[in-house]
């Protein structure tokens, strides 16, 4: 009896994860940083006369920037916390994974603090990118060597 | 147009992985891992390159774009130089991407201090 009562009322107070909420967050923090890539790339071909594959990398550039500066400031943290993953698929969350673990082994010194620590979370975005992609790369070759 | 296709396109992906992290225990590391790895997938017939002709800028930002140009650039220089440029051309197209993410991260870090 006192059971069944207590579940009641500690569901009640249980905090509810707001799955649907969290979606439409990433979704739409997700798709203004992609309309934003668009804009920067349009701008840049608009003003600066570049060709859209170099003002490509130049967007990226620019974001990885932006990325870098905002988690120094401290504003990054604060801002994938309402924007969940829309901040984290995207380049953004890459350089900031590097900048912040950077940032919280500064105080270990040069060599073994930033050195050895700055790719602690972006490592294994690098290390099975390079993997798959030479493992799929080799498929492709083979492939057109043997059918092309 | 190219705005509306990479704001539904970007938009998708990262809601894609905001159900995969709040559905499962696996961690925006694992995720981000995943993404790369499908990216390079999609990119070994090139259907992430037309992709990214379809779409627009919004292709190039999500983390998938990262193991399709890690894929693209080793295809380029494979096809110049034989097998070897598998190797060679690897980071051919994710350099610029790479090497600023490490100079900024690098000059803020002795620039700032940490925030907590």
């Amino acid at each position: 009896m006192r059971n069944t009562k207590y579940d009641k009322i500690a569901d009640h107070h249980k905090a509810k994860e707001n799955r649907l909420g969290h979606f439409l967050a990433a979704f739409l923090s997700g798709g203004v940083v992609g309309a934003l890539g668009e804009g920067t790339i349009e701008i840049l071909c608009f003003f600066f006369s570049l060709s859209r594959s170099d003002a490509s990398v130049f967007m990226i550039t620019l974001f990885i920037f932006l990325a870098c500066l905002l988690t120094a400031f401290g504003y990054f943290d604060k801002m994938v916390h309402f924007c969940r993953c829309g901040l984290i698929i995207p380049i953004t969350g890459f350089a900031h994974s590097m900048m912040s673990s950077t940032l919280d082994y500064k105080e270990e010194g040069l060599i073994y603090g930033i050195g050895s620590n700055m790719f602690k979370l972006a490592g294994s975005v690098i290390l099975y990118g390079v993997v798959s992609a030479w493992f799929f790369g080799l498929i492709r070759y083979v492939l057109e060597v043997v059918f092309g | 147009m190219y705005f509306l296709t990479s704001f539904l396109f970007c938009g998708i992906l990262c809601g894609i992985g905001q159900i995969i992290l709040d559905t499962t225990k696996l961690t925006p590391g694992h995720i981000t891992s995943i993404f790369v790895v499908i990216g390079a997938f999609l990119d070994t017939f090139s259907l992430y390159d037309n992709m990214i002709q379809i779409v627009g800028g919004g292709a190039l930002l999500p983390v998938t774009s990262f193991g399709h140009s890690l894929i693209h650039g080793a295809l380029l220089e494979a096809e110049k130089v034989g097998w070897i440029g598998i190797f060679m051309g690897m980071f051919d197209l994710t350099a610029a991407g790479i090497s600023s993410a490490i100079l900024f991260s690098f000059l803020f870090a002795l620039l700032f201090r940490p925030k907590s």
